[in-house]
């Protein structure tokens, strides 16, 4: 009998019994987690079962990040409404406005290797960086979940991916990201976990691996998990001060497949309209106009985004418009002290911390008919980010802050 | 579960942007997202498919954001099924919880036609199309109690009650 995957452990420790892959199960869950824009939609369908109760409100996470700080009156209102509910069930994790971005303060703060977490937001694979089994549910869902502590999935198939190497020059975990997403297409992963080892831990930091597993539910995979490994341990000891319990796959575990990627092999990606699996290597776009840049949300709204992202504009000045957005109060007030904020500033950045901004079409840099935007969030569905006539290309930052210095979508490597 | 109606046919790849835009989200409201369903690709659609139609689409339907409001979205704008060859996992479990029916059916597209008249057994997953049977997936189990209460609301009241 061969060895067990990551989400075959995961999974079997959940829901208490041996699983194999398509199976319907029930499992417990470790974290229900919700944001401003879906979270009054769960609460909704909380009232209409008449059942406003929560299973352990130690184990449910609430951050304001879609409508934060509130846009409009109607914003203001879903958030007003939250509030009482926290007040009302005494939910202590609860991140108003001044907090940061959902996902990113799930991995600063709460997720761990080997846990199911669920939250009404599609990025909830996010917390896979950590090798947390992570998945986003629609309100209803979750709903259902918060009150029962409990979730019904199908056991996804898993597949094996290998980093190697080092990464190439300003190559991070967005260009990982898009390059399984140009290889194997958005439907590939329908129905199967992905489980990421980096040989090289260290050089694939927790940063890089939030942007691949965010990306996952663009992959549509189930899950994307990064086996936990010193990296991990040395991330958790750094925000939250103690080392987790790794859990990792047996060495035996069979794969439904398995693919490697060599990082020092790799060019810098865009995904250019309408699709994000519609990638190209950044030189087959260069030259492209850009209106505005956007550096920030949970899938690229890191410390060492803005790392990147300082050190290309530093000492030069923005020829778009260029809106930056560090994901949480630590990522600010890190970039803050490393001197980035300064940087971005002066180049002629917007700068704020902790809302999801244009990502979605919401509000902080809604794109105009005809625009053209060079953005690091994770999806250039049409429309999403304002106008349905307008373009967005997704990349990783440095490909992102060398568009916005030379005001066309250019390669990091051509200028800095 | 028998559901009718004529077909309106969509490609690959219909996210949940172009289904239900983001800044329509602050509100659950079934009619107001109704009638901007799939607005982006076209504003008319709800006044085409309100006398009740049948959705056909190709890979990874509703993909994307897990906005319920997707799948309340196409409810209330008159789409009584969707038949596609894949779905995307949340999309498939929100239209599940709204009472919504999803069908997968490898090459939907290229076996029924924009505007045919369809047939379609939600429990055995077949569809019936002129003189043709295609043989899909059907809903069974827990998500077929679910989808018979009309979704996760009525379903969770009704299992508390017991």
């Amino acid at each position: 009998m061969s060895g067990k995957t990551l989400t075959e452990k995961i999974l079997e420790k959940n829901s208490g019994k041996p699983v194999s892959p398509g199976e319907v199960i029930e499992t417990k869950v470790d974290i229900v987690a919700f944001h401003d824009l879906t979270g009054y939609h769960v609460i909704e369908v909380m009232e209409k079962a008449g059942m406003v109760k929560v299973f352990d409100k130690n184990k449910i996470v609430i951050a304001f990040d879609h409508l934060a700080p509130a846009p409009d009156l109607r914003s203001a209102e879903i958030h007003v409404y939250i509030r009482n509910f926290v007040k009302k069930l005494g939910i202590p994790n609860f991140h108003d406005v001044n907090f940061g971005i959902l996902h990113e303060v799930l991995i600063e703060k709460y997720a761990l290797p080997g846990q199911v977490i669920v939250a009404a937001d599609s990025h909830t694979t996010t917390s896979g960086a950590v090798g947390a089994f992570a998945q986003g549910l629609g309100a209803s869902d979750i709903a259902a979940a918060a009150i029962t502590g409990k979730i019904w999935l199908s056991v996804p198939e898993p597949f094996k991916v290998t980093l190697e190497g080092t990464p190439a020059k300003w190559i991070t975990g967005k260009d990982v990201a898009l390059k399984l997403l140009g290889d194997f297409k958005a439907d590939y992963f329908n129905g199967k976990s992905i489980e990421v080892v980096v040989k090289e831990p260290y050089a694939f930091p927790m940063d890089y691996r939030a942007t691949t597993s965010n990306m996952g539910i663009e992959m549509n995979a189930d899950a994307l998990m990064f086996v936990p490994d010193n990296e991990t341990k040395r991330y958790i000891k750094e925000m939250r001060g103690y080392e987790p319990q790794l859990i990792t796959p047996d060495a035996d575990a069979k794969y439904s497949d398995e693919h490697t990627i060599e990082l020092n092999k790799m060019e810098p990606l865009v995904a250019a309209p309408h699709s994000v699996d519609n990638v190209k290597v950044v030189n087959e776009v260069e030259g492209i106009p850009v209106d505005q840049v956007f550096i920030g949300s949970c899938t690229n709204g890191r410390i060492s985004d803005f790392e990147i992202a300082a050190r290309i504009m530093k000492g030069k000045k923005v020829k778009t418009r260029c809106i930056a957005i560090p994901s949480s109060y630590e990522m600010f007030k890190r970039a803050l002290e490393a001197g980035y904020v300064q940087t971005l500033f002066e180049a002629g950045c917007v700068i704020t911390y902790g809302t999801c901004g244009p990502c979605l079409g919401g509000h902080f840099g809604i794109l105009g008919p005809g625009e053209v935007a060079v953005s690091t969030s994770s999806r250039n569905f049409k429309g999403r980010m304002g106008s349905p006539e307008s373009q967005v290309y997704l990349s990783g930052p440095a490909v992102a802050a060398a568009s916005a210095v030379t005001g066309k979508i250019t390669d990091p490597r051509v200028i800095a | 579960m028998i559901v009718e109606g004529p077909v309106m046919k969509f490609g690959d790849k219909i996210d949940t942007d172009i289904i239900i835009p983001a800044r329509y989200l602050k509100y659950t409201d079934p009619q107001y997202l109704g009638q901007h369903a799939m607005e982006p690709l076209d504003p008319e659609f709800y006044k085409k498919a309100s006398k009740g139609v049948i959705l056909v689409a190709g890979k990874a339907f509703g993909m994307g954001s897990s906005r319920e409001q997707a799948a309340i979205a196409l409810k209330a704008a008159g789409v009584k099924a969707i038949i596609a060859e894949s779905f995307a996992r949340i999309f498939f479990r929100n239209a599940i919880n709204n009472g919504l029916p999803v069908i997968v059916l490898p090459n939907a597209t290229k076996e029924i036609n924009d505007g045919e008249y369809v047939k379609v057994n939600v429990e055995t997953g077949e569809v019936i199309v002129g003189n043709k049977v295609l043989k899909g997936k059907g809903i069974s189990g827990m998500a077929l109690d679910i989808l018979k209460e009309g979704g996760l609301i009525e379903y969770l009241k009704k299992v508390s009650v017991k």
